[in-house]
């Protein structure tokens, strides 16, 4: 076309507006507009997938820890004197797994102590045994090696989460304690001993004394079969250093070891900073030593019900809620939702009635859905008198919300069905309801899933409107029917993130990736029945 | 097609009849305070794996939503136990007695509210007098009431550190805002501002200087760690179960720790309350069973279970009149 109207110019017509400087210069300017919004369109692209890679990567990162959980195996003695096997019910199950932890370690023996030591086993720990016991009595009658889930704290640090703890370094001198146990006296071969602790932030005071308090870094000195936990240090006569320590596991003797013979642990958090004490450490890390710790998939994230202790904390129990309510979405959502939608297209006369009904529908489809739970809390709980918490309640008033959501995209698949068909069928003699059930309606099928089955994934991710009925609750009960209570997985979630454990973090992280997951699902199965069904015309 | 939508429909109807007759509550409902639902739910942990009862069901409505449940009236629909970290106020408890509900206190515990930032940070001594100095909205200055100046720490106090005050609490929904404005900020107004407006004490000021963080606790946690010359204000438990990231600030020279907080010399801290609906005894199963578990020193006790959640015991004394009131129900106003 341009070669065209040049072609005229060169035989001394006037140049044409479409030729022209100008013209030439405005093109330019649509081409170049043209790349800017080609250039910005990509841009967005790539910041929106950023985001995304960096979410999702923060939260893979931060759920892999809740994935495994480590176990602690003990001997426990189930012998008859123990455990009567007539009276299963009545036996402190509890107190049998503290003692074989207690024999582990017999030097600990004042009531702090103990009760730290405890503390490193799940306070879960009598329910486990006694479930296994009642399922498996051939466990009773003698000893059996055990494993039982280690507290939240304690699994924390054995996934080096709660404390840096750096390896053994061999020290270059000898060291003679005073005695093996309890409050003792070391003498360590040179004073290399004193400037360490000088940059690992003891307190300087009068003479060269230094003291390392709870807010410096932890020194252990490890020899003669076990641990000393230095608290100061002081240069001694003729180059050697003295240090005192509290032992934290009782040395075999008090004969000097040699240099090499001893080792330097050094845990860089100081004590003050941590929530786990050096005494913990250094008992997690002889368990650890003598292969009594491993780590095991965490099977009880996946199928146990809610709980207060992050290491007895699962996402089961909100599965299955999440489950049932949605099953009663479904069946309501759905058939009341296409069977509206197939009248509105098929049936109904268009009237101003028809069209409020429809301008209506629409906006629903906008309503916030914390409204659609206090319409559930009027109706359902207060008018009707069901029960709280319940997924049936759940399941209604989430109906409610994603019936709009069905409605509009079934008759926009409806009206996607070429009249052709239609015209067809009432040609060969069909009733208008034949018509419609035989022939309409199956080629409108995929359409209709697919806006269901989003329409669902959208309520599954709601907490809103369940916060007033009752179902943000703690509920540990895995729910075995439509009236027992229950929870849901975003409830859990949201609950999860303000319990104030450190465990639940990861926890937390945890529970978004399965309910990601079953999102995906959902849209998957969206996608693939939209490509498998789908009929073009 | 049709035989499955009829299918399903008949389905849903049936379902929502179901839910009509729902079989009598075998399992305790509790409602109520977000701050005291850590302590209930892991008593309602407990009892639940003991196997005697049905584990309760413990929803967190706030203190004052909780009241409302709970004082609804007597039957299956309505709340067995709502948890409050404040007294039952006088409306509440008529509200409750016209609709035939008697209440049975049971004080369980104490909470400290406490003013924390991150380790990196600087630690400073704090009194009640400054801290309303740099929250209200109105303070006195040269005995005239005006709109908070102050900028820095340092204008309030020449001894506190020159950096910006910003604090981040929870908003006016919450309990731990009440008790708050009630142990600080009433307790140390200026004289000026109380004069000028009788509510003037409880205002705190709007121009961000103070944030308003909502009521999840674990974010304010989070955006100290970020922020180091931010503090925060929240319960005791919080500081407790990330003492390796925060450090709590000295109140009028006490310092926020679980002894001066049981022993009452920390200044900020205020009573928890788990009240009891006499009525449902022995209808709705596990009532004395629950509130027996609460009340035992395996669970209240010093080296309870709770202490370990954060919770601060009642003197033994106290303990064991509340225990003894509460195992025989003694109903409020009554």
């Amino acid at each position: 076309m341009t070669d065209a109207i040049s072609s005229f110019g060169a035989v001394g017509r006037p140049v044409s507006i479409h030729t022209d400087g100008a013209a030439k210069a405005r093109l330019k300017g649509r081409y170049r507009t043209e790349t800017w919004f080609k250039w910005l369109g990509a841009g967005a692209v790539a910041l929106a997938g950023l985001f995304l890679v960096l979410l999702l990567s923060t939260i893979v990162t931060q759920a892999i820890p809740a994935l495994r959980q480590n176990y602690l195996t003990l001997p426990i003695d189930l012998s008859a004197a123990k455990v009567d096997p007539a009276k299963l019910d009545e036996v402190n199950y509890d107190a049998i797994a503290q003692e074989a932890l207690a024999a582990r370690f017999p030097d600990v023996t004042s009531r702090q102590d103990r009760r730290l030591l405890r503390g490193l086993i799940s306070t879960g720990t009598g329910v486990f045994l006694r479930k296994d016991i009642a399922a498996d009595p051939g466990m009773l009658g003698g000893t059996v090696d055990y494993a039982v889930p280690v507290d939240d704290f304690a699994d924390l640090y054995l996934k080096g989460l709660l404390a840096d703890v750096g390896s053994d370094e061999a020290i270059s001198t000898s060291v003679t304690p005073s005695k093996t146990s309890g409050d003792i006296d070391l003498t360590f071969g040179d004073d290399a001993m004193l400037a360490l602790a000088r940059g690992r932030g003891a307190t300087e005071g009068e003479n060269g004394m230094l003291t390392l308090t709870s807010g410096a870094s932890s020194l252990l000195v490890v020899f003669n079969g076990g641990t000393v936990k230095l608290t100061a240090l002081w240069p001694g006569p003729s180059g050697t250093a003295v240090a005192k320590g509290t032992v934290i596991e009782a040395l075999d003797s008090t004969a000097p070891a040699a240099s090499g013979q001893a080792f330097l642990r050094v845990i860089d958090t100081p004590e003050a900073s941590r929530k786990i004490s050096d005494k913990e450490i250094v008992w997690l890390d002889t368990l650890k030593s003598a292969g009594q710790i491993e780590s095991r998939f965490n099977s009880i994230f996946f199928f146990t019900g809610a709980s207060r202790e992050p290491e007895l904390a699962g996402v089961w129990g909100a599965v299955v809620g999440s489950f049932l309510t949605m099953i009663v979405t479904l069946a309501i959502a759905f058939p009341i939702g296409v069977s509206a939608a197939i009248y509105l297209e098929e049936f109904a006369p268009k009237n101003r009635l028809t069209t409020i009904i429809e301008v209506n529908i629409n906006n629903l489809a906008a309503v916030p859905s914390i409204v659609f739970g206090l319409l559930g809390l009027a109706v359902f709980l207060n008018f009707f008198g069901m029960p709280r918490s319940a997924p049936v309640v759940g399941g209604m008033v989430l109906a409610l919300m994603t019936l709009p959501i069905i409605i509009i995209a079934s008759r926009a698949s409806l009206r996607a069905v070429p009249p052709s068909i239609r015209e067809a069928a009432l040609g060969i003699g069909a009733s208008k309801a034949q018509t419609v059930f035989h022939h309409v309606l199956p080629l409108a099928m995929p359409g209709i899933m697919t806006g269901t089955i989003l329409g669902m994934a959208h309520a599954l991710g709601e907490t809103a409107p369940l916060l007033m009925i009752g179902m943000v609750a703690f509920i540990v009960d895995i729910p075995g029917g439509f009236t027992d209570p229950a929870t849901i997985l975003p409830v859990q979630i949201f609950m999860w993130a303000d319990f104030p454990e450190a465990g639940f973090q990861q926890k937390t992280s945890a529970a978004i990736l399965i309910l990601l997951l079953f999102l995906v699902i959902m849209n998957a199965i969206a996608v693939i029945l939209r490509r498998r069904f789908e009929r073009r015309w | 097609m049709k035989k499955f939508l009829l299918t399903t429909s008949a389905a849903a109807l049936a379902l929502a009849a179901s839910a009509g007759y729902a079989a009598a509550r075998d399992q305790i409902q509790i409602v109520g305070s977000s701050t005291v639902f850590p302590f209930t739910t892991a008593v309602a942990e407990k009892l639940g794996q003991s196997g005697k009862i049905k584990t309760p069901v413990v929803e967190s409505t706030g203190t004052g939503g909780g009241m409302k449940l709970f004082c609804q009236g007597v039957g299956e629909n309505t709340a067995d136990f709502t948890n409050a970290s404040r007294a039952i106020k006088d409306s509440e408890l008529k509200t409750c007695k016209a609709n035939g509900v008697t209440p049975v206190e049971i004080k369980v515990g104490f909470d400290g509210i406490v003013l924390a930032n991150s380790k990196a940070g600087t630690v400073v001594d704090l009194t009640k007098e400054q801290v309303f100095k740099a929250l209200a909205k109105n303070v006195a200055v040269d005995g005239k009431v005006v709109p908070n100046p102050y900028k820095n720490w340092s204008d309030v106090d020449a001894s506190l550190p020159a950096t910006k005050i910003e604090v981040l609490g929870p908003p006016p929904t919450s309990g731990t805002r009440d008790a708050f404005v009630e142990l600080v900020m009433d307790a140390a107004c200026q004289e000026e501002v109380k004069a000028a407006n009788e509510k003037g004490c409880g205002e705190i000021r709007e121009d961000g200087a103070f944030v308003e963080a909502g009521e999840n606790d674990n974010l304010i946690v989070q955006k100290l760690e970020a922020n180091p010359n931010a503090f925060g204000i929240f319960g005791f438990s919080f500081l407790d179960q990330n003492a390796d990231k925060l450090q709590g600030h000295k109140v009028d020279g006490v310092e926020p720790t679980f002894e001066n907080i049981a022993s009452g010399d920390y200044g900020v801290s205020r009573s928890l309350y788990v009240y009891a609906k006499k009525e449902h005894v022995g209808v709705i199963p596990g009532m004395q069973e629950f509130i027996a578990e609460y009340t035992s020193e395996g669970a209240w006790g010093p080296d309870g279970y709770l202490a370990d959640k954060g919770l601060i015991p009642l003197p033994d004394a106290e303990r064991a009149k509340w225990a003894e009131d509460a195992k025989a129900l003694k109903g409020m106003g009554s």
